[in-house]
């Protein structure tokens, strides 16, 4: 299978995810008190230090309030229905060695997500770590990347086999305290990725990680690490789908980059989430916190989301210019059908001199779906002579939906920079129609045109996935218009 | 090739509103006519019903294209028989290119009529051709659909896409206005030079002079939604110098 066919189907169509692939799990209780993090902690074998990151995040998380700050409506979930932790029997209880420890029917999973992990199937040219609930299945390419340095592995084995990466630079970026998604995560976080690029590397291959949430009961509590070392360079991206529920579940994660003097990390998501039926029953809320630290001079972090799916999207993909000269990038599309809502954006945080950032931000709603764009550009009294250029559009489909912008500017430096364009278009009858009458129809005409507004995000896609990435907008827009 | 008969259209939001009130009209293969009249009359309208736009309903008559009513077709399956509109007012299209656009257009009707589909460097020789036709430098290929264009680049670029697209049948809605001389020269050629034995084209117009430079078969007057008047290029000449009145006139008594 080729890597555009993986994409298409990894985001296409009506929603074509949403099986559920029958697997025994662990028991674990619902629930969340101090035992059940202990609990967490022991089955991962964590050393001590681990449990205590997680047990401080607990206390400051049940001093904290859940905010209701952004523009979403939604039923708060009830923390002691969820289960924490959600990891299919495994064989002796280890982690697979080979593909033949795999269960079978994860296997096939995978495979009918367009990701095969076989290897004589496996996509060329792309790492993936595939993550099942909490656990990471398995990883491709390991020993094709050692050998370049490059480690990628799943957060729980980087946690064993190279604790003192991950102690310098867990919760680094996102303290365990930030907020109140970011410190549950931090008590009860699960498995993710964890990238370690040494320095004058340039990594061989795409990394890409494969979130499926299968279990209805569980939440999703990501955390990835990805570190670029001095002048080395790395371009990773997550694709994400669950299967329809008829409750919400919760995905809550935290994804920290560090990038050190001249590294540059480029991070891209396609998420696709379960987002509920037309009615608005069901469906991820999806809740993350990321962020990037341009830690090193002449640093980059690049954010680039594509969010098709979930029933709520919540977050804020943020740049950190510690370090002078370097640049910051956030280019994102937002698609809202039906009951979606979003309020997602960016924040750009200038402190190092000549820093640079840039903001293109696509959202598309349709259907009777709220689509906001909030965004923070701070600039900081020693940022001398920071620029930043934001732009902020919004397509309406139909005449139900909503769309909103809210932009926040502060600068305490006189030299600095800062450019906001904002614009809201409608696609109107007379658009379709003109496109029909040169022989299209009307999904197809939908599409060019959505296409067309993105195409400054789409062409930030690393190369395989940004035609068939196209398709996507298109699909699920499909039959929109009335 | 295209016969329209007795035809009553309202808008479909206003169904009291009845804005062709049995238009008769006949065209031939090889033909080319125009349409003219003054604000208002209907002219537009009867270009965009026959396109296939949705805000207007049929309610009595008929359009036969090549024996067959078309009343029940989409636009784009209308497209697909070779029926063309160049727009009044060209939309734009951000973040499209013209070659884009066309390619996928021309890729679509090629295929549901059982002709070659073009890969990308047979289309791009193809639409360089048709640049000449128009005076287009070969960048307008890469720039997005009228995003940004002036008034007479839309309206030479509605020509550009009927050179590419190769219509049978052509409807240029009001291509004309807004053209300053030189403008108007090219498209007058670009229609000329498309003109031939299997293809018809229909000028909308509002004014006489497009017809120093295209030589129309049968020039028709458009008036409250009625063809008042039909005759040959000697009518647009009269009414170059007597305006639409006395057609008023006339029709009211008839």
């Amino acid at each position: 299978m080729s890597e555009t066919e993986a994409l298409e189907s990894m985001v296409g169509g009506e929603y074509k995810y949403g099986f559920t692939t029958d697997v025994e799990y662990e028991d674990f209780p619902t629930g969340i008190n101090e035992d059940i993090i202990r609990e967490i902690s022991r089955r991962k074998d964590e050393p001590e230090w681990v449990l205590e990151f997680r047990l401080e995040a607990f206390e400051k998380w049940k001093q904290m309030e859940e905010p209701d700050w952004p523009n979403v409506e939604y039923e708060k979930p009830d923390f002691e229905n969820i289960q924490y932790y959600s990891s299919p029997k495994k064989k002796d209880g280890k982690k697979a060695e080979s593909l033949d420890d795999v269960d079978p029917q994860i296997l096939e999973t995978y495979e009918k997500l367009g990701i095969p992990l076989q290897e004589q199937k496996q996509l060329q040219g792309i790492a993936v770590d595939a993550v099942f609930d909490s656990e990471s299945i398995f990883t491709t390419f390991k020993e094709k990347l050692a050998e370049a340095g490059v480690i990628f592995c799943s957060i729980s084995e980087a946690i064993q086999d190279h604790p003192e990466i991950v102690k310098e630079y867990l919760g680094s970026v996102v303290p365990k305290g930030d907020n109140f998604y970011a410190a549950l995560n931090s008590a009860v976080f699960s498995d993710g990725s964890f990238v370690y690029v040494p320095e004058d590397t340039v990594c061989p291959m795409e990394l890409s990680t494969y979130f499926r949430i299968n279990n209805m009961q569980s939440g999703q509590f990501e955390r990835t690490l990805i570190i670029c070392e001095d002048n080395s360079h790395v371009s990773y991206l997550e694709g994400c789908t669950a299967p329809q529920y008829q409750d919400n579940q919760l995905h809550a994660a935290v994804v920290e980059l560090v990038a050190l003097e001249d590294a540059e990390i480029k991070y891209s998501t396609i998420q696709n989430w379960y987002s509920g039926d037309e009615k608005g029953q069901g469906g991820i809320f999806n809740f993350v916190t990321k962020r990037g630290h341009c830690r090193g001079d002449n640093s980059k972090i690049s954010w680039t989301q594509v969010e098709t799916g979930s029933a709520i999207t919540w977050k804020y993909p943020s740049v950190i210019m510690q370090g002078d000269n370097s640049v910051g990038e956030f280019y994102s599309v937002a698609v809202t059908n039906q009951r979606q809502q979003a309020d997602t954006g960016t924040k750009m945080i200038h402190v190092g001199k000549n820093t640079k950032s840039t903001i293109i931000s696509k959202g598309i709603s349709a259907g009777e779906s709220n689509n906001s764009y909030r965004g923070l550009v701070k600039i900081s009294p020693r940022a001398d002579g920071a620029q930043n250029y934001s732009v902020c559009d919004s397509m309406l489909i139909g005449q139900t939906c909503g769309a909103h912008t809210f932009p926040y500017i502060e600068s305490a430096n006189p030299t600095a920079k800062v450019e906001h364009e904002a614009s809201t278009s409608r696609v109107g009858e007379e658009q379709i129609f003109y496109l029909q009458q040169r022989g299209m129809d009307e999904d197809d005409a939908i599409s060019l045109i959505v296409n067309g507004f993105a195409k400054e995000v789409l062409q930030e896609l690393p190369m395989e996935f940004a035609v068939e990435a196209d398709k996507l907008l298109g699909i699920k827009l499909e039959g929109s218009v009335g | 090739m295209l016969e329209i008969k007795d035809l009553h259209v309202c808008v479909e939001e206003d169904p009291s509103e009845e804005i062709l009130k049995g238009v008769n009209l006949t065209i031939n293969k090889g033909e080319i006519h125009a349409i003219m009249g003054p604000n208002g009359s209907g002219k537009s309208t009867l270009s965009k019903v026959v396109a296939g736009h949705e805000a207007y309903e049929v309610t009595q008559g008929d359009i036969l294209y090549n024996g067959e009513s078309i009343l029940e077709l989409e636009a784009d399956e209308r497209a697909h028989l070779g029926i063309f509109l160049a727009f009044q007012y060209p939309v734009e299209v951000p973040g499209v290119t013209n070659k884009n656009l066309l390619r996928q257009a021309y890729n679509t009707i090629a295929e549901e009529q059982g002709r070659e589909e073009l890969d990308p460097l047979q289309f791009e020789d193809h639409a360089r051709e048709q640049l000449e036709l128009v005076d287009m430098k070969e960048e307008f290929l890469e720039r997005s659909v009228n995003a940004g264009f002036s008034g007479g680049e839309k309206k030479r670029n509605e020509i550009f896409q009927m050179a590419v697209l190769q219509p049978k049948l052509a409807f240029l809605d009001e291509t004309d206005s807004g053209l300053d001389i030189d403008a108007l020269k090219i498209v007058a050629n670009g229609i000329n030079e498309l003109s031939g034995e299997d293809n018809a084209t229909v000028l909308v117009t509002h004014y006489q002079r497009i017809l120093d430079y295209v030589q129309p078969d049968h020039v028709h007057v458009m008036i409250d939604g009625k063809i008042a008047k039909s005759g040959d290029k000697d009518l647009a000449i009269k009414l170059e110098e007597k305006g639409y009145d006395w057609l008023s006139k006339d029709a009211s008594v008839l």
